[in-house]
């Protein structure tokens, strides 16, 4: 088993070489920061009909790996098992932004699928040649042209013989309509799923190689605290141990991970924090409202800073008949990927020249390595960033850090180097999803119609933040301010936090006018898939649904993002003299267009309801002095078999509708809808990100002081 | 200037290595520990038994859970020589002349993972529980594996996979 892992990733770099070769050599090269026009950028097909198709998105458990390959085998016509994706190999594969923003299905599956419908047709030409006839009349199936007039078919293997595909994608290439499809729109099982299940898949942290050298990071005590002096001689004194000192960054690296950590543990190091107060978890908010960002733009998040702004909306507030004003609050939290940062460098140098290879679990691979190559100081074509499927991300692996170290040491030792951070240190050092204040003041007239609507998000982000609901006066705004953590994307973004605060308000606002809030939103919505989601869950949910009294309540909430249409009811059972929230069930209904897997798109909607439990109740970092305070899985709580309720899926397939992402917009509903529910059991309106995370009696104790 | 010292002494040890015997997967293994090592280290870079994974080192996520005679512990809280005497079963361990464990084939046929970082752990964590309670109510499953996290959030579908071996095993075992 020692040193298998390397020998597997060789192996299979080395089946590649064939297609790789010709694919460098034709001018555009992978890697390019430019969308290559030509098919054999895209996909090759062996002498044998095997199908290679190469993307630079990335499989951190979203299953796109899978989706993918139904979407090409759909168009190409071939068997699912012909096919195998080389993902987020900045060599290999052509230049992709990253793997977030739920993109991937909506813009690399429907590239894909026109990559693969260009081949199809020209293997549909090359059929006619060889035969000496006509294209018309042949048709493509389970990777054969067949002529069914002569009774003849040739293998695609045969036909191609090995060579690439000299085509451009065709962008008026005629694609499958969904409502024809056989292998995409189907439950196919997740590619690899054996080698899940037997441990066999190596992550990045699971690789190995000869001569590896193991690292670690001198971490300063707090954040933004700078490196005063550093006495490495203990370390140093230690056989095969070296010290890297640059600035403030010092890492060792040891023949073995004990080694590695004892040489960390011998380095003896003093710090200067940065001067001044700085903010705490407990003052964070009202921080953030006084402490503006210079410029646009917090964290990974772009969008408009500008507000937006319709009809007059101080006008139509002052004369509604029906005015409320709110505050809502979300706190930092973490994103806690099972796997932590990982990275193994190898840095080689021959007449050549000199190489990094860098295998790393990121969700954006050429910006990784990008930041590698100058951090390193070398040309980007120099460097290869691979990223084995990954043990999850959620929108927190944006960035390199373990592989910008490794890659550091790797260069300066001459050693490949394996770095694997701790929890704690994915807890203390990597980003967190931003804390907000959002401050609503809306009204609704005397048919019950939200007449006005004035919304202020203090750094949580952009996302989704305009209302779904066509209200003719309103003006939102997003204020980005000076965050004292580090922060950046979370699954959805601010859609969570945009929709906690919407939808809270929406629920009280239909509560001040006595309007049943499910016959709320369908009055003032006018989105027709939207209205759909919102009675598909109404419907499955049994609306109401339950015998008021005892500790139980019910909520719903529904938004659009990302082109998915979400609907949420919640179940809560409260426990009043313990305190203790339970959410009982949870029915959500999710439309995003054509469903190209069902099981699959199943199983990410139940999964972001689950995350959404501990963003809805629970999860908060905790930080004061510019340290975090609760930085162990012990302190931060995530959300465990007895979080989790009965869930119920409605998936809304529109196969006349292009297919969506669906990995983050579930997720935004399920914390409004809780909250709701928590008021309908209690009488209690919660307010604030995590909403009882001591149960609710604090929690109900500690939001009297919020406006 | 105010300074703050980040030195922490862990002893300096290697010359402190000890060779244990240790038995995994129904093999004997002899190994060179550091008197610091977990079971999970010795797993994973001495045995290259890969398919138990770090989470956080507290035993407190479960991604490291291997048997311990029947038991399910989590080897990142272990030291490597307190696994001395008793048989370790790994994730690798499951499979017999290439068949899955039914435990496994269920995770599959249930698709009870996303990213399946915590798949190795909680499929032995289900083994343990299978040996101990057979058939098992949901209420059961739940409080065995509530030490194991999956943050892709897959639990009722491993609930599910944990049922269906169940039920597989118990047909299995009928005369």
């Amino acid at each position: 088993m020692v040193g298998g892992g390397l020998l597997v990733v060789l192996v299979s770099r080395d089946a590649l070489a064939a297609p790789v070769i010709g694919r460098l050599t034709e001018g555009k090269a992978p890697g390019d920061p430019q969308i290559p026009e030509a098919v054999s950028a895209w996909l090759h097909i062996d002498e044998h009909g095997a199908v290679t198709v190469f993307t630079g998105k990335v499989e951190f458990g979203q299953g796109i790996r899978t989706s993918l390959a139904q979407e090409v085998a759909e168009e190409l016509r071939v068997p699912m098992s012909s096919i195998s994706l080389v993902m987020g190999d900045t060599m290999l594969t052509p230049f992709d932004m990253g793997t977030f923003g739920s993109r991937s299905t909506p813009q690399m599956g429907t590239q894909l699928r026109k990559v693969a419908a260009t081949a199809r047709e020209r293997l549909i030409a090359l059929a006619a040649e060889h035969w000496h006839g006509d294209a018309s009349g042949l048709t493509a199936a389970n990777g054969r042209v067949t002529d069914p007039r002569r009774h003849r078919s040739i293998g695609y293997g045969e036909l191609t013989a090995g060579r690439t595909i000299t085509e451009n994608v065709r962008d008026d290439v005629a694609l499958t309509p969904a409502s024809h499809w056989s292998v995409a729109g189907t439950s196919v099982p997740r590619v690899g799923a054996r080698d899940l299940v037997t441990g066999r898949h190596q992550y990045t942290s699971d690789m190995r190689v000869p001569d590896v050298r193991y690292a670690k990071v001198l971490r300063a005590p707090s954040i933004g605290a700078t490196l005063a002096s550093l006495d490495a001689s203990g370390a140093e004194s230690m056989p095969g141990v070296t010290v890297t000192h640059d600035g403030d960054f010092v890492g060792v690296t040891a023949p073995s991970a004990p080694a590695a950590a004892q040489a960390l543990g011998a380095l003896r190091a003093t710090w200067t924090p940065v001067p001044g107060d700085a903010p705490s978890s407990r003052d964070i908010y009202e921080y953030l409202r006084r402490t503006p960002a210079p410029a646009r733009g917090a964290g990974n998040e772009g969008g408009p800073s500008e507000p937006f702004e319709r009809g007059d909306p101080t006008g139509a507030l002052a004369s509604a008949p029906h005015r409320l004003t709110q505050s809502y609050t979300v706190a930092y939290i973490a994103h806690v990927p099972l796997e932590p940062r990982a990275a193994l460098a190898q840095y080689t140098r021959d007449a050549g020249g000199d190489r990094l290879t860098v295998w790393t679990g990121t969700q954006r691979p050429f910006a990784v390595r990008d930041q590698v190559a100058e951090a390193v100081g070398m040309p980007n074509d120099r460097v290869r960033v691979i990223v084995p499927d990954t043990g999850s991300g959620y929108g927190g692996k944006h960035t390199g850090e373990a592989a910008v170290e490794a890659a550091r040491l790797a260069k300066q030792t001459g050693h490949p180097v394996k770095l694997v951070w701790t929890r704690e240190e994915e807890f203390r050092w990597a980003y967190f999803r931003p804390a907000g204040v959002i401050d609503v003041d809306a009204a609704v007239d005397a048919d019950g119609l939200i007449a006005a609507w004035i919304f202020d998000n203090y750094n949580s982000g952009p996302a989704a933040i305009r209302p779904p609901y066509p209200i003719a006066n309103q003006r939102v705004t997003f204020h980005p301010s000076v965050s004292p953590l580090r922060q950046g994307s979370y699954r959805a973004l601010a859609a969570t936090a945009n929709h906690f605060a919407r939808e809270s308000h929406v629920s009280e606002l239909a509560h001040m006018v006595q309007i049943d809030p499910v016959a709320f939103r369908l009055k003032n919505l006018d989105d027709p898939r939207l209205r759909d989601v919102v009675q598909k869950a109404a419907d499955r949910f049994g609306w109401p649904g339950l015998t008021h009294g005892d500790g139980r309540g019910v909520g719903i909430a529904c938004g659009f993002e990302k082109g998915g249409y979400v609907a949420t009811c919640a179940e809560v059972s409260v426990d009043k003299n313990s305190g203790d929230v339970r959410i009982v069930r949870a029915v959500t209904a999710f439309d995003c267009g054509a469903i190209v897997n069902p099981d699959g798109l199943r199983n990410q909607i139940a999964g972001a309801l689950v995350q959404g439990v501990g963003g809805a109740l629970f999860e908060a970092i905790e930080f004061d002095h510019g340290v975090i305070r609760n930085a162990h899985l012990a302190d931060y709580r995530v959300p465990r078999f007895s979080d989790v309720p009965s869930i119920d899926v409605v998936l809304v397939n529109r196969p006349d509708e292009p297919s969506m992402g669906a990995g983050e917009a579930p997720i935004m509903a399920l914390a409004p809808a809780v909250a709701a529910a928590i008021f309908d059991a209690t009488g209690l309106r919660l307010r604030a990100l995590p909403m009882a995370p001591g149960g609710l009696k604090m929690a109900a104790a500690s939001s009297t002081g919020a406006r | 200037m105010l300074a703050m010292s980040t030195a922490a002494s862990r002893g300096t040890a290697s010359e402190r290595h000890m060779r244990i015997e240790i038995q995994v997967n129904g093999h004997r293994r002899s190994v060179d520990v550091d008197p610091s090592q977990t079971l999970l280290e010795v797993l994973r870079d001495e045995l290259g038994l890969t398919g138990t994974k770090y989470g956080c080192g507290e035993g407190r996520c479960g991604a490291c859970t291997v048997l311990m005679g029947s038991h399910a512990v989590a080897s990142c809280t272990i030291p490597a020589q307190s696994a001395v005497g008793a048989p370790i079963t790994t994730v690798e361990g499951l499979e017999h002349d290439g068949h899955l464990h039914p435990v496994q084939e269920a995770f599959i046929a249930e698709e009870a993972f996303q990213c399946a970082y915590c798949t190795s752990g909680m499929i032995m964590a289900s083994v343990a529980l299978l040996r101990a309670t057979p058939q098992p109510t949901s209420d059961d499953i739940a409080r065995a594996l509530e030490t194991n996290v999956c943050r892709c959030g897959t639990y009722p579908r491993i609930v599910a996979a944990v049922r269906r071996a169940a039920a597989s095993v118990g047909a299995d075992d009928r005369p």
